[in-house]
């Protein structure tokens, strides 16, 4: 089915139910869907697993929600940020819980669930504390740690623009993890500066398919 | 005299090859982007998804859309292109990278490095894309202080800080002298305003001449 396009941001982020996983785009505020997530504040779900680059900047976007209390989990590879006093604050109190993986590992398990791979092995982190517990293995001589595929409930994206149908153009650096988030939730909402008449993107460009995108809103 | 942060910069711009393809991390490594000579070539990879990335933008040409891995507002070069995160990771793990230029707390004389967490107990961990790029570039350089604010050494027989990565430390640039790490020890490159002989009785670690 084709993406819906939803007249509001409320109607783009209905029925996101308690205890979710919500995967979040965004590299700081470059690509962060903040529209959408400020309808979720509104929406009201609680005891959220978020899983995003950064654990929030300043008091909007993520750091909004975070400060609602409404995340029991953040999984992400850079929490600690000049600006992300927010986290830092409920961290220290003992108030959320905190999985750090190394940034390539985060993208690549969105990508393996998206992809159905059930698990990969990465070179990434071997030796280190982040690959403590996990089952290593050696390939060709080199050493490498087990990772799982990260699979969202929901994706909040921030795109360029979206066609009619859902397929999405991005903008610079903005894109990030938009494209993999895009492909790891069962429901993917994009946030969008712009909506167009369905044809009107080049399909050479298309950097996300319609196929994974569920809602589309025009922030 | 030892080297200023400016100085350490601009000796592992002229040791960057022509046309090599390079990610700078964040903080001080970021300064060899405005050593590199004229018309060198070399193209900058930034992790959150761009090659061929400019200097920063200047007031008025900021643009939310376009920064670097420290978020700091940048600009793009003819040539210029951007992926996603899985693809700008795939670039670093695959092997594609010539050159990695990262900072340090301490790196050990087998080349481990340990950048990314003290492990204080009220530190905040972060890893962001450092245990990427320790393991996945061809060339791996650090560039760091040789001496902690205490006077300890940062080049050490074994890291006491979290590794960021295991024997992955090629080079290491400091503001004293500059070593090649690799399976003939530590071996001192240069010097600056220190001598081997003091070097060799501060370190805990064996050095060798080149």
């Amino acid at each position: 089915m084709t993406a819906t396009i939803c007249d509001s941001v409320a109607a783009a982020v209905e029925g996101v139910a308690d205890g979710s996983t919500v995967l979040i785009g965004g590299f700081g505020m470059a690509g962060m869907p903040v529209q959408l997530i400020d309808a979720l504040i509104e929406q009201g779900a609680t005891d959220l697993t978020v899983v995003s680059n950064n654990a929030g900047n300043g008091d909007t976007g993520l750091a909004a929600l975070l400060a609602e209390g409404r995340v029991r989990k953040m999984v992400c590879s850079f929490p600690r940020q000049s600006d992300s006093w927010v986290f830092d604050g409920l961290y220290r109190a003992g108030r959320i819980e905190l999985e750090v993986v190394p940034q390539g590992n985060l993208a690549e398990r969105m990508r393996a669930a998206g992809a159905g791979i059930g698990a990969f092995y990465s070179p990434t982190a071997v030796g280190t504390p982040l690959a403590e517990g996990k089952e290593t293995r050696e390939i060709d001589g080199r050493t490498y740690v087990l990772e799982l595929p990260i699979r969202g409930d929901v994706a909040l994206i921030g795109a360029h623009r979206s066609d009619r149908m859902g397929n999405l153009v991005y903008r610079k650096t903005a894109r990030n993890f938009g494209p993999v988030m895009a492909t790891a939730a069962t429901t993917v909402v994009a946030q969008v500066s712009e909506v167009v008449e369905t044809g009107a993107l080049d399909p050479e460009s298309v950097v996300t398919p319609s196929i994974y995108v569920d809602r589309v809103v025009q922030v | 005299m030892s080297l200023s942060k400016h100085e350490m910069a601009e000796l592992v711009a002229r040791d960057i090859p022509r046309g090599a393809y390079v990610n700078l991390g964040i903080g001080q490594p970021t300064l060899v982007a405005d050593h590199l000579p004229e018309g060198s070539g070399v193209v900058l990879h930034t992790e959150n998804g761009m090659l061929n990335m400019g200097p920063a933008a200047a007031e008025g040409e900021v643009d939310p859309d376009l920064t670097n891995a420290g978020k700091i507002p940048v600009t793009e070069l003819p040539g210029a292109s951007y992926f996603h995160h899985a693809d700008s990771f795939a670039m670093m793990r695959g092997g594609h990278l010539d050159v990695c230029v990262l900072g340090a707390f301490q790196v050990s004389a087998t080349g481990d490095l340990a950048n990314w967490h003290t492990g204080a107990p009220d530190a905040i961990p972060a890893v962001g894309g450092a245990m990427d790029l320790a393991i996945g570039a061809k060339s791996v350089f650090v560039m760091m202080t040789l001496f902690a604010k205490d006077g300890s050494p940062k080049l050490v027989p074994r890291c006491s800080y979290p590794l960021t990565g295991v024997g992955c430390v090629d080079r290491v640039y400091t503001d004293v002298a500059t070593f090649d790490l690799g399976p003939d020890g530590v071996v001192v490159r240069e010097t600056h305003g220190m001598s081997y002989d003091e070097l060799a009785d501060r370190l805990e670690v064996p050095l060798r001449q080149s």
